[in-house]
Order: C-alpha cells, then structure tokens, then sequence
C-alpha cells in the first residue's frame, strides 16, 4: 500500500533495518497528520450530543461546556412544544418505512425484469431511464409540485411526499446489476420444477440478492429520513411535517431554544449513527456500489 | 454502454412488463413526464397578470438580465470551484490513509470520517449554524480561547461563504472517501511491489501509480460533486438564510424563492432547466473522456 508521505531520504539500495525504522516513521506520521484530523470530523457531532443536554445559557457562554449537562429533558420539553415533535417523528419513521419498503419491491421487480429476460422495448426503456439519471431533481420539482399539489390534492398527506420519490432511476440500475451476478441455470432450473415467474423471483432470486437489496434499504431508507427540499414544499400543516421540516422551520427563529433544536438533531441523527457503527459495511458498499445519489 | 448478456428465456412473455408496470408508472407519470413539463413551463410566462398561457420567451429573455439570477450563479460558481477541489483532495488523501496498512484503529479512523454522511442535511446546517453564530457560537469561543480574534461568521459575505463550503466539506468528504478507496482497492497490489524493488518512494508511487490509476473515479466523484454543488439549496438555506444580503444566495434558493415564494413557476422551470444544462455539459465531459462504465 502507498501512503501520502513527505519524501524521506532517497536511498538507491535500502537496508532492511534502514527500511523499517522508515516504515515506522512513516507510521507515526500518518497518526499524528490523522488524529487531530478525525477530532476536528467529530467535534460537531460531539458538541450535538453535549448542547442537547445543556441549557442555552450555557451554551452561548464564553467558555461552551465540553460535557453533558442535566438539561436534555428541558430541551426536549421545549423542542416538543414548539413543533409537536413526537408527531413528526412518527411522520418521519412511517414515510420512510413505507417508501423504503414500496421502493425496494419496486426497483427489484424492474431490475429483475432488465437482467434477466428479453423483451421488446428493453433498450429503448432502460436507456430512457439511463438519459435521465443525472438530471437534477430541481427539473421535476415543479411539475411535480403541480401534480401532486393541484392535480392529485395530496398535500399534507404522506403519499406527496412518498409518491414522486419513488422514481429512483439509480435504484433500478442498482438491482440490474445485482440481479445480474445471477447465473441464468438456477432461474432456468427453478421453471423446471414448475416454479412461475413471480415464485421464482420472490423465492428464489430476492433471496439471493437480499445483501445487495439490504444495502439499498439502507440508502433508501436514509435518503427518505433525510430528505427536506421536496416535503417542505408539499407539507404546510404543522402536523404533516417530518422531522427535518420541523427543525428548520426553527433554524431560521432569532428567539429560539437552541438546546432544544440539539434534541432535535439528536433524536434524528444518533439512531443512525449508531445503526451505522454496526452496519458499516453495508453503508460502505452501498455507496461504493453506487446507490447513493442525494 | 452497457453490455447485456443475452438471457435464455421464452420467446414472448408478459411477465417482464408486469415486473416493470409499477415502476414504469411511477416513472413515467412523476419523473419523465416532469422532466418535459418543466421544459414546456419555462415557455410561459406565469408571472401574475400574464397575459395568457400561450408560448412566450419571457422567462429566457429575463434570465440573461437578471442580476439576481446571475449573483445565484456567481455564488453557485465559488462555492463550487472552491470546496469541489478541495474536498476531493481531502478525500483523495483520506482514502490512502485509510486503506494504509500502517493505519491503527482503522474502524475508529473511518467512523470519525464517515459519519458525517448518515447526517441528514437539516441537522447538520442546524449545527453548523449554532456553532458558527456570531455572538456566543463555540467556534469563536475557540478562536477567542487560543488568542485570535472573533470573527463575525455569518454576518459578512466571505466568512458566510466559507461556514458553507466548510460544512459541505465535513458532510461529503468521507462519503467520496468511500468511492475512492474502492476505487484504489482495484488497483492490483504487484504494482506497487514492482515500483518499491525498483525504489519508488510512497510520494513517487502515488503521483506515478495511483492519481493515474485512480483518475476514472476521481472524475466520477468530481462530476458527482458538481451536480451535487450545483443543487445546494438547505445549508445556504439555514445556515445562512442566503445572507447576508443575498451573498449567499445560491441557484437553489433562488429557484425555491420564484418557484415557491412567488410562485413564478415559468420563471423557477427557466433556472431549473439552466441548471440541468450546466450538468448535463459535465456528465457529456464524463462520458467523453472515459465512458459511462469508467464509473
């Protein structure tokens, strides 16, 4: 492996010993570059988690604590007072279940259908999907807002923000591509033993590809939690609103409890952080496999 | 393109199409049909008292002269040439220093790095913009407790500017990170152990072995990043309000103040549309420098 060092001696010939007292200043380098580096990524999330429990006095003092403090249910009294945010956390959990749950069924179906049969229309349909992978979601907005808003009258319900989130162009070419890492023999012996298409997707080749499925539930899943540009623009009643709304329509207050938007990010964030420490390698291959467009 | 191996299946069938009809209602009712909607929206002139529905080049003619629109894209444009290169950098080095075999803890190296990106980008603004705030925020206690002296954040264009592109830095650089190492991981390691016999040293390697090799998916996170800058729209949104002034401002804000402010949809579709055309340009440049399967 390389690594990113500053140049040391160069030495045509180099002795073993020579070699590793290089090596392990090398090391000690890499750490001592890397560990301030990796406290400066954490503080924000560090201070999150300690403003949530102090007071804003506190939090606004001229030395800001570095440790918990005894406030965290004061601050989630407030946050809860000011945006009902137990309703929308419970917003949030059954707008990301649902569309997860649709989306993961509906990328797989579709996926499946691309990998493993031919059809006519297959190119032209697929390299339609293809063309419109990297246009920004801002092109839709609009005539989606029209749809779903003045056409459809789905405002404040959780299918406007479901619906039109379900067109996930990258999740299809995702399931392609894990669907076609199966060999064609194990579908072909399954219609042999008299298995229909639907069993032998359902119960054969789902199965299979359930660690690759499970990495895009986790991408997906996030996304949805996440999203905010598209459910602020379709939730206007305080009680439709998911998390993210919530917290931002008190970001933008001059007199507002700062602690109490700490719970909120919190209570957002750290359930994930630590699904992410258990999980890391699905996140990781998710992205790397590239599931994740935001 | 992608090559399709040729599947062995019955000669007609309707499962496939029943395995795609509900995704293919979905996309084409909420995403291709928009894709077109959007473009015919921007020919009509939607401000209020228009004078009808009929085809007009208001919203194009507007455009080239609007300064508002033209300061969202010199905003757009800093940010972006600024955070983009230096973020990938970052990344570019993370990844080695990630993947290096001299790397202890490597778990808690990569947690520090990573988790950024399971936060969602409203809690994320909303920290940024406490820690940064003017009077109180921890970073200027910071600054204040080492001797430097406060700086007004979020109250004067450049530091504005420079709270943003910090932020985006911290919330993507670990997420780039992650394509980067999987992309050095397929970078066969006889190479490396062909350039040490012959005495490369660690910097030599990485300048002759691994940016060239690794220069496909340096351009896939750079085209990535682009797109993604281009659509910044919550944290100038809530760290800054777009402010100070309109310093901040950047093409997503000002798209969602025509499109759901004032309500100007024909005006919001033009800039929405002259944001897919800048993308559009880059994934061309992508493609035509090393394919879509370079990815």
């Amino acid at each position: 492996m390389s690594q990113v060092m500053p140049r040391t001696e160069t030495q045509p010939q180099p002795r073993p010993v020579n070699q590793r007292s290089r090596r392990q200043l090398q090391a000690v380098l890499l750490h001592v570059l890397l560990i301030p580096l990796a406290l400066l990524f954490l503080a924000p999330l560090w201070l999150m988690l300690v403003f949530s429990s102090q007071p804003d006095s506190a939090i606004f003092s001229t030395t800001p604590p570095l440790w918990f403090g005894h406030a965290f249910l004061d601050n989630f009294r407030q946050l809860q007072a000011d945006t009902n945010y137990l309703r929308t956390l419970l917003n949030s959990v059954l707008i990301a279940v649902i569309y997860t749950a649709f989306s993961m069924l509906f990328t797989s179906m579709g996926g499946y259908a691309f990998a493993k049969y031919r059809f006519r229309g297959k190119g032209v349909l697929f390299g339609i999907i293809i063309a419109t992978l990297t246009i920004p979601t801002f092109v839709t907005i609009i005539p989606q807002f029209i749809l779903v808003a003045r056409n459809l009258h789905l405002t404040n319900t959780y299918w406007a923000v479901i619906l039109p989130t379900l067109a996930n162009t990258i999740g299809i070419f995702y399931m392609r591509q894990a669907f076609q890492a199966l060999p064609d023999e194990l579908l072909d012996a399954a219609k042999i033993d008299g298995a229909g298409d639907a069993r032998t997707f359902f119960q054969i080749a789902l199965p299979i590809v359930s660690p690759a499925l499970a990495a895009l539930g986790i991408v997906l899943f996030l996304a949805s939690w996440n999203d905010y540009l598209w459910p602020l623009i379709v939730l206007s009643d305080k009680n439709a609103y998911t998390m993210p709304v919530a917290l931002g329509t008190l970001v933008g207050l001059t007199r507002v409890s700062w602690g109490g938007i700490m719970v909120g990010t919190v209570i957002s964030t750290v359930p994930f952080l630590i699904v992410f420490m258990a999980l890391q390698r699905f996140f990781v291959a998710g992205i790397a496999g590239g599931a994740v467009k935001d | 393109m992608i090559s399709t191996p040729p599947p062995r299946r019955r000669p007609f069938s309707v499962a496939p199409y029943l395995f795609l009809l509900p995704y293919l209602l979905i996309f084409a009712v909420f995403w291709a049909w928009p894709i077109i909607d959007s473009f015919l929206t921007s020919f009509q002139d939607t401000r209020l008292g228009a004078a009808g529905q009929g085809f007009s080049l208001a919203n194009w003619k507007r455009v080239l002269t609007d300064d508002f629109f033209y300061t969202a894209l010199k905003n757009t444009a800093v940010i972006l040439v600024i955070q983009v290169p230096l973020m990938l950098a970052l990344a570019t080095a993370l990844a080695v220093a990630l993947g290096s075999k001299l790397l202890r803890a490597q778990g808690l190296f990569r947690f520090a790095f990573f988790a950024p990106l399971v936060v969602g980008t409203v809690p994320y603004s909303a920290i940024f913009r406490l820690l940064f705030s003017s009077d109180g925020g921890a970073v200027n206690a910071g600054l204040r407790s080492i001797g430097l002296a406060p700086v007004d954040w979020l109250n004067q264009p450049a530091p504005a500017l420079s709270v943003i592109i910090l932020a985006l830095i911290w919330r993507w650089t670990g997420y780039n990170a992650i394509i980067l190492l999987a992309g050095l991981q397929a970078i066969r390691q006889d190479v490396y152990e062909a350039a040490s016999l012959d005495g490369a040293t660690p910097l030599q390697q990485f300048w002759s072995i691994t940016l060239p090799l690794l220069r496909p998916t340096l351009l896939f996170t750079l085209v990535l990043s682009i797109i993604g800058t281009l659509q910044l729209f919550t944290e100038p949104q809530l760290i800054t309000g777009g402010g100070p002034g309109n310093a901040t401002m950047t093409l997503g804000t000002y798209l969602y103040q025509q499109g759901f402010r004032s309500f100007n949809f024909g005006y919001a579709s033009t800039i929405a549309y002259i944001v897919a055309i800048i993308a559009a340009i880059f994934s061309f440049v992508q493609i035509r420098l090393f394919g879509r399967d370079s990815a």
